[in-house]
């Protein structure tokens, strides 16, 4: 299990193929995901990008088409493991979705304890402080620390989406995946949440994909090409942007198609 | 610098505007009539002996409902305990579960219910509880209106949980909640105002059935002093004081009429109230 590991790592994912039914929607990716610091995942629509981070921590599951080939371990451990549930692996692994997706019955502050609270996680003080730890990570304190009760709908798009990392962050996660979570925020906010995933990295390893370039080379470390299904090309965000070594990854980053 | 056609052209718009008309106005005359009717007939009945008496033996005049109206509170409880539980969460499975042929066969079959006749549902629960217990039973009504219940609510429960967005399970899920507290607090939470709408209709359409109450509860001149013997309702008793002979009965099955439909409007607007901000958060 522990032949190539390297320390630095997170997520070690090896030979991972994912299928949709007779669809190879990843084919064969091997990559380590490095901690506490930003991987992002480029390439055009419908090259797998999303599929491989919902392997990550096992939401392609909820399709029930869905196969995968291959091995990933997270710090060691591997979470496709028999005696390892996804819902274990969804506590350690965290995901933030395209879509804000507050919880629409609750209010800000219960949509940040929820995954405590459902957990059977009930103490007052506890949940209180990590209200407000998790609130100031995701830049939103401020802006609702005085209205903690009011609907979390009542937000703007820019911070539903932070409240939704607030809600991810809440339980502690040792790993944050996030499918393109400014797309649909206009400017402002999605610097405010780029400036947020430079924040987090401090304590968190984060793999964000996303179909921004600028985004991709502002705030992540390393990255990652896909195209159709392959891994084209993983490494260092400076170089892949600045002398990638494939044909095909440069006439990405360039604009020259996808 | 009018069209040749101009004036056949709005003869056509008026025509079709008042033929539509006409019959949307055909959809509300019925109710009128029927609240008009029911007023002139049945108001002057009603009086607090109505409420609180039992009916007066043949021909007497005056006594009152208490029992029917009691009854058919009963019976709408018990049919509750039946169909609730049952119809919501066969939606649930129907909604979050299950392999798409064998749900397929469950609408199928809920809808096939649907359009029973509810007389047959009657000979139905007279066979299953009647015969065995030799004798027709609150207990067999409740389960008989409960029974009408279950595909109503299981269809309506699903339509409004699969208004519930994916996004709100994945962000559930993703969170480490496990699959049966994300149906129970995410996705039912969401739903709730839909599902408790669908439960009242259900209701109000069973409330005020007749058939199959009559021979599963029967009826009853007094009061039932168990669930294992018949009751009264007051569906039943508007039937039968409707086809006695006596005047001071007529009255009454008018004032009985109009009371259930006052209940039955009363449900209907509590479900306008329950989901008048429904465009505003839930679904």
């Amino acid at each position: 299990m522990a032949e190539t590991q390297n320390n630095s790592a997170a997520l070690n994912v090896k030979n991972l193929s994912v299928y949709f039914g007779k669809n190879h929607a990843v084919k064969n990716v091997s990559l380590d995901v490095a901690a506490r610091a930003v991987t992002a995942i480029i390439g055009p629509s419908g090259c797998g990008k999303s599929t491989f981070l919902r392997a990550l921590n096992r939401m392609h599951e909820l399709n029930p088409e869905a196969r995968m080939e291959g091995e990933i371990h997270l710090f060691g451990d591997d979470i496709y493991s028999r005696n390892v549930g996804s819902v274990t692996v969804r506590r350690r692994i965290g995901m933030v979705f395209q879509k804000s997706n507050p919880f629409p019955t609750m209010s800000i502050v219960e949509n940040v304890t929820v995954g405590l609270r459902l957990n059977g996680i009930h103490n007052r003080k506890l949940l209180a402080e990590r209200t407000e730890q998790t609130l100031r990570m995701a830049a939103l304190w401020d802006e609702v620390k005085d209205r903690l009760h009011a609907p979390a709908i009542s937000l703007s798009g820019g911070q539903q989406q932070r409240l939704c990392i607030a809600r991810a962050l809440a339980v502690e996660p040792e790993v944050l995946l996030m499918d393109e979570p400014a797309s649909a925020l206009d400017p402002l906010a999605t610097s405010k949440i780029e400036d947020l995933i430079v924040q987090l990295k401090k304590n968190y390893t984060i793999v964000i994909v996303t179909h921004n370039m600028q985004q991709a080379a502002r705030a992540s470390d390393f990255t990652a090409f896909f195209y159709l299904g392959e891994l084209i090309e993983f490494g260092p965000t400076t170089k892949i942007f600045t002398s990638p070594s494939q044909k095909r990854t440069e006439d990405y980053v360039t604009g020259r198609f996808g | 610098m009018t069209a040749p056609n101009h004036n056949w052209r709005q003869f056509k718009n008026r025509l079709m505007q008042v033929v539509t008309l006409t019959c949307a106005v055909l959809v509300v005359a019925p109710l009128i009539l029927v609240f008009y009717h029911l007023v002139t007939e049945g108001f002057s009945s009603i009086n607090l002996a109505f409420f609180t008496q039992l009916p007066k033996a043949l021909g007497e005049k005056g006594g009152g409902m208490a029992n029917a109206i009691v009854g058919t509170f009963i019976l709408i409880g018990e049919a509750a305990l039946v169909g609730v539980p049952i119809g919501v969460l066969g939606g649930v499975y129907l909604s979050e579960y299950g392999g798409s042929k064998f749900n397929w066969s469950v609408r199928f079959a809920a809808d096939i219910l649907n359009g029973v006749p509810s007389i047959t549902w009657g000979v139905v629960v007279y066979g299953l509880m009647v015969i065995p217990m030799h004798t027709p039973s609150a207990l067999a009504g409740g389960v008989v209106l409960g029974f009408m219940m279950i595909p109503l609510v299981m269809r309506t429960t699903e339509e409004v949980l699969q208004l519930v967005p994916g996004g709100y399970r994945e962000a559930s899920l993703a969170l480490g909640i496990s699959k049966w507290r994300t149906i129970v607090q995410i996705v039912i939470r969401t739903a709730l105002k839909g599902i408790v709408t669908g439960v009242l209709l259900a209701l109000a359409r069973v409330a005020g059935e007749t058939a199959p109450l009559l021979f599963t509860a029967f009826g009853n001149l007094g009061w039932a002093h168990s669930l294992k013997e018949p009751i009264a309702a007051m569906p039943l008793l508007i039937y039968n004081y409707a086809v006695s002979p006596y005047e001071d009965w007529h009255r009454q099955a008018w004032a009985g009429a109009l009371i259930l439909l006052l209940l039955v409007l009363c449900i209907n607007i509590g479900v306008r109230f329950m989901t008048r901000d429904r465009f505003k958060s839930n679904i």
